[in-house]
């Protein structure tokens, strides 16, 4: 029996899968007895974050090329349809409990756009926004893998200058909220949708049943994350948080920065990653996605493409950007458009509308980065 | 290579994140806060990437 499990590739594929489930299981109730039960299920719900986007091939910066190149709406209309769901619950929830649970709020300012923008084409370049980013690294993309340290460094250093940047000129934070707001928020969401349809091509306006499937299950997780965690889905910080201790960790001195030196930040900086709710649904995501990818037949066996070096200098740029950037504009995909928008802040339409834009110049820049793979 | 070699290098990358960490600030599971926010009657206290330093 146990000769055959080595030379059956089914057997030691149905091995390796138990193995997947239980070494999840294991570490979930790890962290739930050394950590504690809350940060045990945001790990949990990060694994379904994970699971749920390289499950379902689902993701944020492949459907915006497919609508500019080749007006395919049918991934971002999914998108607007997961938004759509998450507002429905968090409106209400938002509303019935301030304190317990806050929204993505921030304010729109000259930084905030700048920041969208070039967010917006460096995630075209890479082919990979701030879930993307996690979910490709932890499925083996080389891409992926490599712009991931990049990007949290580079969110390090945009906190570290967030306060100068946001400084330059800022609004209040605009904030939809109530019944009203959540009014609002699904009428712009149906205006988009209909633009969408309207400038699609014929034949690719429907969404897919694993679009359907994949945006409901994103919302549930999304819920899920703002009633466990007290705040909505997010990335970037967790990112940031990571290069902050390793930097720390070597002697630095982070007191000269605005955004290090407040109380909160000092207090995160000194206690556990695993306490921080985007650390955790990061690390879920990375790990989700690498079962996911090791949970398939030959999912983990492909060879990696090959890529020019001038491709792997943009991927360490664009990596850097997207996490400076990212930090400037209060969010990446996930943490301003996403959740933003769901929540009812306004800085997450401008988002929108600047990464977008962005997206345009970044599908030119990737077009000659060499990381279009070699035949 | 294949793409094991990238993903193994990914978990590798958490478990050292997670380990060097938790030697310098190790987690205290009596600090832990009710399972779930809502209706804990705590103010959200995390860091969020769309909030200003508090």
């Amino acid at each position: 029996m146990t000769s055959r499990a080595f030379t059956d590739p089914g057997a030691r594929l149905s091995a390796a899968r138990t193995g997947l489930i239980a070494g999840a299981l294991v570490i979930i109730a790890i962290v739930a007895l050394l950590v504690g039960s809350r940060f045990a299920l945001m790990l949990l719900i990060g694994l379904g974050f994970g699971v749920v986007l390289e499950g379902l091939r689902f993701g944020f910066a492949g459907p915006w090329r497919a609508m500019i190149l080749r007006r395919e709406p049918a991934g971002i209309l999914a998108q607007l349809l997961s938004i759509a769901v998450v507002a429905c619950v968090a409106f209400p929830l938002l509303a019935a409990h301030p304190g317990e649970l806050t929204g993505a709020q921030a304010p729109i300012g000259f930084a905030m756009i700048g920041g969208a923008f070039v967010f917006g084409a460096a995630m075209q370049v890479v082919l990979g926004c701030g879930s993307g980013t996690l979910v490709n690294a932890g499925s083996g993309n080389p891409v992926g893998l490599l712009a991931l340290p990049f990007f949290a460094l580079g969110s390090f250093a945009g906190a570290y200058h967030l306060i100068w940047w946001t400084n330059l000129g800022s609004m209040p934070i605009l904030t939809l909220r109530g019944t009203p707001g959540l009014a609002i928020t699904l009428v712009g969401l149906a205006l988009v949708a209909g633009l969408l349809l309207w400038i699609g091509k014929p034949g690719s306006r429907r969404i897919s049943r694993r679009y359907v499937f994949a945006a409901l299950a994103l919302a549930g997780l999304a819920v899920a994350n703002l009633v466990v965690a007290g705040q909505p889905w997010g990335v970037v910080y967790g990112l940031g948080l990571w290069a902050a201790k390793g930097v720390a960790a070597m002697g630095a001195d982070l007191s000269g920065s605005a955004f290090y030196a407040a109380t909160g930040s000092v207090e995160r900086l000194n206690a556990s990653v695993l306490t921080d709710y985007t650390s955790l649904t990061n690390f879920g995501m990375i790990a989700g996605a690498f079962g996911v990818a090791a949970w398939r037949s030959g999912g983990m066996s492909q060879p990696l493409p090959s890529y020019p070096a001038r491709a792997w200098i943009a991927t360490i740029i664009a990596g850097v950007l997207l996490g400076y950037s990212s930090r400037l504009a209060f969010g990446c995909n996930v943490g301003a458009f996403f959740s933003g928008i769901a929540t009812g802040s306004l800085h997450g339409w401008v988002w929108f509308a600047a990464a977008f834009a962005g997206a345009f110049l970044g599908i030119r820049i990737r077009a000659v980065s060499g990381l279009e793979a070699r035949k | 290579m294949t793409r094991l070699f990238n993903g193994a290098l990914a978990m590798a990358g958490l478990v050292l994140i997670v380990g060097l960490d938790t030697l310098r600030s190790p987690p205290n599971p009596y600090q832990a806060p009710p399972m779930l926010a809502l209706g804990s009657g705590l103010s959200t206290s995390g860091g969020f990437c769309g909030a200003l330093p508090d």
